[in-house]
């Protein structure tokens, strides 16, 4: 049987992977939204590990919806970055300055 | 015993993999890298007993949603150097934040517990027939009935708001414009012409 604290920690790793992975691409528009979704992943380990401990199939229906609604996030993300990309001819965060925000 | 083995040898490949995703040089390799870890974490999901969220991770994750992204990916030209400048700057403080949320995680596992060892004990041994898609369908379908239909509503937000973004006229497009055919009166298309009979020849 897999201890419940190991694979809180492996989740734990692969979520601050994902937020040093933020910090290291900054300028990457692609894959800033592939870090958010390895964050998503992770979120996803804690929810099954907890159902498979606690026996209660809660969790894993909540998994099932946060992969429904990442789907549609990186769906419209993507359509997002490509109409971007055709105005721009670039991903670069430091081009997409047109609020000065 | 196996089960525990499997699942550390696929955890390591796992935090690999996510080091890949994050490292890598190429898009299109970050996105093979993350399809890899989306693998290895379904393998995972099934030591976890999961096992129809571990097929359908397989299924939409890396069937569908990272085959959009690598069609994305390929179909942007992006200049990989110019983005990565600043990453040997920035390297050491995301690996710093990364070692500090990894080690609060760790302490809060470890150190407080949270009465951990006492819910291990809830782990059922589930018998021969169990099926985890159908108890999941059941759920699904009886007490998530409301949130389902949402998800299937949100899906289809994505859908339009997907093709409604990157659809553009380009010219000498060949498209319909209903009004105009709905406006259309037979008079503007066809001449009714009267003449005389004619006898056959």
């Amino acid at each position: 049987m897999i201890p419940l604290s190991h694979v809180l920690l492996l989740s734990g790793i692969l979520f601050s992977l994902a937020v040093a992975g933020i910090f290291i691409n900054r300028k990457n528009v692609l894959l800033l939204l592939m870090c958010i979704e390895l964050m998503l992943l992770s979120v996803n380990f804690n929810f099954i590990a907890f159902s498979h401990h606690l026996g209660d199939l809660a969790g894993q229906v909540f998994v099932f919806f946060i992969l429904t609604v990442a789907a549609a996030e990186s769906a419209i993300g993507l359509a997002i970055l490509v109409v971007l990309f055709r105005e721009r001819k670039s991903i670069n965060v430091e081009d997409l300055d047109a609020m000065r925000g | 015993m196996i089960v525990n083995v499997l699942f550390y040898v696929f955890g390591a490949i796992l935090v690999l993999t996510a080091l890949g995703v994050i490292t890598a040089r190429n898009p299109v390799h970050c996105a093979l890298f993350l399809v890899a870890a989306f693998l290895n974490s379904a393998v995972i999901w099934l030591l976890l007993e999961a096992e129809f969220l571990a097929l359908t991770l397989i299924v939409v994750y890396v069937g569908a949603v990272m085959v959009l992204w690598l069609f994305v990916v390929m179909m942007l030209d992006v200049d990989v150097e110019k983005l990565r400048q600043g990453f040997t700057r920035y390297a050491p403080l995301g690996a710093l934040i990364a070692l500090i949320v990894a080690a609060q995680i760790g302490l809060v596992v470890y150190v407080r517990k949270l009465g951990l060892d006492d819910t291990a004990a809830a782990v059922v041994d589930r018998p021969a027939g169990y099926s985890n898609t159908q108890e999941l369908g059941h759920l699904l379908y009886t007490q998530y009935l409301y949130p389902f239909e949402i998800a299937a509503v949100i899906l289809l937000v994505a859908i339009v708001a997907a093709i409604t973004l990157t659809m553009r006229d380009r010219p000498g497009q060949k498209v319909q414009d209903i009004g105009k055919q709905v406006a259309v009166r037979a008079k503007d298309r066809v001449r009714i012409v009267k003449m005389d009979a004619e006898a056959r020849q």
